[in-house]
C-alpha cells in the first residue's frame, strides 16, 4: 500500500453483532451481509482514524498466527469489497464517524 | 426468506436472541380503522426517556429488525427524536403508519435517516371506501400523497391492505395502484380481535368465498396449483418444529412498557419500566412456556391433516383461549385453500347438530 488507507463504517447501514459474527444491511439496496470473527474485528475498529495497516497489525496479526503481508491483502479486499455496497467508507485522509445524515447536534 | 436470513435466524434461534422486535410508541391515532384491534386512548405511554433506555436494551440484546407501530406514530410529537437514536444504535428500522401526517419535509428527514422500509395502510382505491374505513374524509388522498413524496425519494414503501367485507372486492386494484405509485403490495386476510378480548370485529371477516378467491388469485400466491394442494403427511421433523418466532428471535412491547411474545398475542410476559428487558427476554415464565411448545404439542393440531402446512397463530389460539389450541381462522383459512376441513372445525361440526327434529309421537329425534 502507497499510502495510508483510512476506513470507517457508513452510518447508513444497519448492523449487529450475533455471537462472533456481525450481520449487516445495507442501507443503498437492502443487502444482508455477514462478517466472519475476523472481518467483524476490522469492522469494529473501522472508526475512521486508525490506518487499515494499524487496525490489521494490532487487531489480527497480534490475535492471529497471520503474516502481516496476507492479512493486509485480505483485510484490504475485504474492505474494497465491503466499501463497493457502501457499507464502509474508504480514505487516504482520516475520515473520522461520520454522523447520521439528518442527525442532529447536540 | 434469503438463505442467509434463513441460517442468521437458526444461529439467533440457537443463541437466545431477539433478532426482531416491534414496538407500539402509541395506540393514539388519527384514523378510526373500524377494524382496529386497538383502543387509542393514552393510558401513560413511555416517555422519550424511557424509550431511549429501551432502545439502548434491545439493540445489546441482539435486536436488528426493529418495527415502529401504533397507533400512529406521528403523533408522538418526539418521533423523530426516537427515530433517530433507533438509527444511531444501528437497528434496521422499518416504519408502518397511515402517513396522513407525512408530507415532503417529514418524508426528507425519514429518508435522511436511512430507514429501511415504510408501510401505509390502504384499503381501497376508492376514496369513498378507504375514508369509510377509516373514518377520516380524505385520507386515501392524504396516505396516496405521503407515498408519492416518499417514493420521490428512493424509500421502500409497502401499501398493506386488508381483507375485510367493505373491500373485498378492491384489492387487486390496490394491488394496481401500489405498482404505479412503485411500492410493494401486501394483503393480510386476517381481522384480529381487540385487545382486551371483544372479537365482535370479526363479523368483519370477508368470509369464505373472498378467501378463496385470494387464495387462487396467482399475482398473490405464485402457483396456485401447489399453493392450493391438498395438505401432506406431518413428517417427524414436523412434530419437532416450533409454531412460530413469538418469542423464540421475536417479541412486541407496547406504548406502556409491556412486553409480549408478539403484537398478536397478547400474553404478559413483563414490563421494562419495572425490570431491564433482557432480565424479562431470559427470564419470564410466560415467555418460557411459549418457548416450550412444539406442534407435536398442540392439543388439537397435532393430530390434523394440516399440521405442516398450517398457517396456525399461536396468539390467535391464545385469545380463544388456549395458546396450545386451534385458532378458528386459521382452519377457516386453511379450508378455503385446501378445500379439506380442519380437526378443529369438523369437531365443531359434529357437536354442533343445527336441526333437531321431532317427527311425532312415537319416533326417534334425530339430528340432521
Amino acid at each position: 500500500m502507497s499510502c495510508k488507507l483510512y476506513v470507517a463504517r457508513s452510518r447508513s447501514v444497519a448492523a449487529r453483532k450475533l455471537g462472533d459474527e456481525t450481520l449487516i444491511m445495507s442501507g443503498r439496496d437492502s443487502t444482508l451481509f455477514t462478517l466472519d470473527e475476523v472481518a467483524t474485528i476490522l469492522w469494529e475498529a473501522a472508526d475512521g482514524w486508525k490506518p487499515l495497516e494499524e487496525i490489521v497489525e494490532e487487531k489480527i496479526c497480534r490475535e492471529f498466527e497471520v503474516e502481516r503481508g496476507e492479512a493486509l491483502r485480505d483485510a484490504l479486499a475485504l474492505v474494497e469489497g465491503l466499501a463497493e455496497h457502501g457499507v464502509l467508507l474508504l480514505s487516504n485522509e482520516p475520515l473520522g464517524e461520520p454522523k447520521l445524515q439528518g442527525q442532529v447536534e447536540r | 426468506m434469503s438463505s442467509l436470513m434463513v441460517e442468521m435466524s437458526a444461529k439467533a434461534l440457537e443463541l437466545g436472541v431477539p433478532l426482531s422486535a416491534q414496538i407500539d410508541l402509541t395506540y393514539r391515532c388519527n384514523e378510526r380503522c373500524v377494524h382496529c384491534y386497538l383502543d387509542h386512548d393514552d393510558h401513560g405511554e413511555m416517555t422519550t426517556g424511557e424509550l431511549k433506555k429501551l432502545l439502548d436494551e434491545l439493540a445489546s440484546a441482539g435486536v436488528l429488525f426493529l418495527t415502529l407501530s401504533g397507533g400512529e406514530i406521528l403523533l408522538r410529537k418526539d418521533f423523530f427524536e426516537i427515530l433517530e437514536y433507533a438509527r444511531a444504535l444501528t437497528f434496521c428500522v422499518k416504519l408502518k403508519t397511515n402517513a396522513i401526517l407525512i408530507r415532503e419535509a417529514e418524508a426528507e428527514r425519514i429518508r435522511l435517516l436511512n430507514v429501511d422500509s415504510i408501510q401505509v395502510s390502504i384499503y381501497s382505491h376508492r376514496p369513498e371506501v378507504h375514508d369509510a374505513i377509516t373514518k377520516v374524509p380524505g385520507s386515501l388522498k392524504r396516505s396516496l400523497d405521503a407515498i408519492r413524496f416518499l417514493k420521490a425519494r428512493g424509500l421502500k414503501v409497502i401499501v398493506a391492505d386488508v381483507l375485510m367485507r367493505q373491500n373485498a372486492e378492491d384489492y387487486p386494484q390496490v394491488r394496481a395502484l401500489a405498482e404505479e405509485l412503485g411500492a410493494e403490495f401486501t394483503l393480510d386476510p386476517t381481522i384480529t380481535p381487540k385487545m382486551d378480548g371483544d372479537r365482535s370485529v370479526l363479523g368483519l371477516n370477508a368470509g369464505e368465498i373472498a378467501l378463496q378467491n385470494v387464495f387462487r388469485d396467482q399475482a398473490l400466491v405464485g402457483n396456485v396449483e401447489e399453493f392450493c394442494a391438498p395438505p401432506s403427511k406431518a413428517g417427524a421433523d414436523d412434530f419437532e418444529a416450533l409454531p412460530c418466532s413469538a418469542g423464540h428471535t421475536a417479541c412486541y412491547i407496547s406504548p406502556y412498557g409491556d412486553v409480549y411474545p408478539c403484537v398478536q398475542f397478547p400474553l404478559p410476559s413483563g414490563n421494562v419500566r419495572r425490570t431491564p428487558f433482557l432480565e424479562i427476554w431470559r427470564h419470564s415464565e410466560a415467555l418460557k412456556e411459549v418457548r416450550s411448545i412444539r406442534l407435536g404439542d398442540l392439543t388439537t393440531c397435532s393430530h390434523c391433516v394440516h399440521l405442516a402446512g398450517c398457517t396456525r397463530c399461536p396468539g390467535l389460539a391464545f385469545m380463544e383461549g388456549d395458546m396450545r389450541g386451534p385458532s378458528v381462522q386459521d382452519c377457516e383459512k386453511s379450508f378455503a385453500r385446501t378445500g379439506v376441513a380442519s380437526v378443529n372445525l369438523l369437531s365443531k361440526k359434529s357437536s354442533n347438530p343445527t336441526l333437531v327434529q321431532i317427527q311425532g309421537l312415537g319416533t326417534c329425534a334425530t339430528a340432521a
